[in-house]
């Protein structure tokens, strides 16, 4: 940890950066941690319980707006962070980035090229539950498949848990909250909670890292993050991988299907 | 308080005897990792053996959603169905812990500090509540630092504390609670008069003064503490959701054409819109903000005007936290020479 703490110290010195996003030690496992002055760098540490996907804070206006900015970037943080980049949501000379080499060791990424190249060195997390789950779920029949949302969303309270975790959900004003015209109930009840699901995947669609902070966040443990899984392979098999264009929907080619226009 | 023996086989047999006296049975329902409460059609669906549940037991008396009244626009006219309590159940709330059933004290007071809130007063009148002394606890919970406990009585009709693999210790504390068991009373026996509950307990640290904290608090508000605690919280409903004493709710209109239906639904201090005025104003416009209300509400404006701390140091907002903000280590930094 000493890197990592020296690193971070360091960049605060030379004012490379103004706030540096991490983990500190939390009550069950790592958890999200600020640290603005050198001397408090001592509290920070990085290794592969570090789950939590610290992207999220990224777009937080109250926490990062106007400063230069360091984080530690696990593998699903780093695709968060090109996602934003795609959508013009960070600034390459604001951002400084810490990783864990294979080795453990502390990695400093200075540049979106960087990013992207770590990215490609470094092997996705495996999904063994997501797949084997997804797989049950595509086996039911439409009327067991309807049973297994209902109970699960039936569930739901909306408390936004899943929203507020997701790096991608940075809108100032979410459709749940629109009310001129009332899109989604905002009550909970098991169809407008099915809305909300629905809703919010249809808007992660080809810029959802997979990162699975949406199911994790769930208090009462809906796994939403397989609809977000589902749709990323949907995404995968019919638009195929971002290219340096940006993400997949927000990119037009003139090869595109368009068989699923009605 | 009437002490009394009940075996964990004539308990069954009393909770399907209450069940075909047509009393609906909410009780604790473990699914997979998680133990939540549910409301029951087989005792065998029973989970004894959760430290907590992930939501507290208030929906019970304050839905999640919950429709107050219907209307009908008839020419110039409207036609109003008022809520009908009469339709309700009877509810029996079994097994929930001492930090539960002694929640329904703060969240009683704020549906009763000037408006009687019927729908809430006409729900909570037709439960009962069985709690289930702790013999088990995490390293979340914090009852003894908020005035209650593991064998606290308050709140509960009976509770039950188990003394052996298959019998518990049954005190009968209300009148309510005697009612019952003079109902009930074939499934219990006499109680040793030897039995000590305090051997059956589980010890819980007591992990900060909490007049102290609503001391300092009241002194902070201006302080940059909110600040530095809230700056990980990322705002969504979670702790306020699985809260036993969050009560505030939104008012929405479920409007189709000339009917309607007027709904309640939980709503969070926590939530950026829960403060923002239709001139776009936002009065708690930052997190810090928000995370001091949620305190300030519960450790010094309801003390101060309720009489009443609105916590009961049952954990959840801490074990629900997607980003572990833990209260208990939070209102330890209220305590400080
Ligand atoms: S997996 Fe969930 S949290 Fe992660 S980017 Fe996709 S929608 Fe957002
Ligand atoms: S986190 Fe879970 S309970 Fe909360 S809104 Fe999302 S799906 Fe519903
Ligand atoms: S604030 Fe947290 S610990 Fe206190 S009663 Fe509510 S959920 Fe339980
Ligand atoms: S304290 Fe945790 S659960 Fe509560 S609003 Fe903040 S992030 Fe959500």
């Amino acid at each position: 940890m000493n890197d990592l703490i020296s690193q971070v110290q360091s960049l605060l010195e030379n004012k490379t950066i103004d706030i540096f996003i991490g983990y500190e030690k939390g009550t069950r496992k790592p958890r999200p941690a600020f640290v603005s002055k050198a001397e408090e760098a001592g509290k920070l540490i990085f290794n592969e319980n570090c789950s939590g996907n610290l992207a999220v804070y990224l777009t937080r206006k109250d926490l990062v707006e106007g400063k230069k900015v360091g984080i530690a970037a696990s593998y699903y943080t780093l695709k968060n962070i090109i996602l934003l980049f795609d959508e013009n949501q960070l600034k390459e000379d604001h951002l400084r980035i810490i990783t864990l080499s294979e080795k453990g060791e502390i990695q400093l990424l200075q540049s979106l090229e960087e990013i992207k190249q770590r990215l490609k060195e470094m092997s996705a997390p495996a999904k063994a539950d997501e797949e084997e789950w997804v797989r049950k779920i595509d086996a039911m029949t439409v009327s067991e498949r309807w049973a297994f949302w209902t109970e699960e969303l039936s569930r739901c309270f909306k408390c936004y848990a899943c929203r507020a975790a997701c790096p991608m959900c940075y809108c100032t004003k979410c459709i749940v909250e629109i009310n001129r015209p009332q899109w989604i109930q905002p009550w909970a009840s098991v169809f407008s909670n099915m809305d909300w699901q629905i809703n919010r995947v249809m808007h992660m669609a080809g810029r959802c890292s997979d990162c699975g902070a949406c199911g994790a966040a769930c208090p009462v443990g809906i796994p939403i993050h397989l609809l977000s899984h589902k749709m990323a392979e949907a995404v995968k098999e019919n638009f195929g991988e971002p290219d340096e264009k940006g993400n997949v929907l927000s990119t037009f080619k003139p090869d595109d299907k368009e068989n699923f226009i009605v | 308080m009437k002490r009394k023996y009940i075996s964990r086989h004539s308990l069954m047999n009393c909770l399907k005897k209450v069940q075909t006296d047509g009393i609906s049975l909410y009780a604790p329902v473990t699914r997979g990792e998680q133990t939540d409460f549910r409301f029951i059609t087989s005792v065998d669906d029973l989970s004894f053996d959760s430290v907590q549940t992930v939501r507290s037991a208030k929906a019970v008396a304050f839905p999640c959603s919950e429709k107050l009244f219907s209307y009908t626009k008839e020419k110039n006219d409207v036609q109003l169905q008022d809520y009908n309590p009469d339709v309700l159940p009877e509810v029996l709330v079994f097994g929930l812990h001492p930090c539960d059933a002694v929640g329904f004290g703060p969240l009683g007071s704020i549906f009763n500090w000037d408006t009687q809130d019927k729908p809430y007063n006409e729900r909570r009148k037709r439960l009962t509540l069985i709690s289930l002394a702790c013999t088990r606890a995490d390293e979340y919970c914090f009852c003894t630092s908020v005035g209650g406990g593991p064998g606290n009585t308050e709140g509960s009709d009976i509770q039950l504390t188990p003394i052996q693999e298959d019998g518990y210790l049954a005190e009968i504390i209300t009148d309510k609670g005697n009612e019952w068991y003079e109902k009930y009373s074939s499934f219990f026996e006499e109680a040793a008069e030897d039995i000590r509950k305090e051997n059956y307990l589980v010890e819980i640290p007591v992990k900060f003064n909490i007049e102290e904290v609503e001391r300092k608090m009241t002194e902070l508000f201006e302080s940059d503490i909110w600040q530095l605690q809230s700056e990980r919280c990322i705002g969504c409903g979670a702790c306020a959701f699985v809260c036993p004493t969050c009560a505030c709710f939104d008012i929405q209109e479920d409007a189709h054409g000339n009917t309607g239906n007027r709904i309640r639904c939980w709503d969070s201090c926590g939530f950026a819109l829960f403060t923002l005025h239709t001139s776009g104003d936002n009065p708690r416009s930052t997190q810090s903000q928000r995370w001091r209300q949620r305190l300030m509400h519960k450790f010094s404006y309801m003390p101060e005007r309720l009489t009443v701390v609105g916590c009961t140091g049952c954990g959840r907002c801490s074990r629900a936290c997607p980003v572990d903000m833990n209260l208990s280590d939070n209102l330890k930094m209220f305590n400080y020479e």
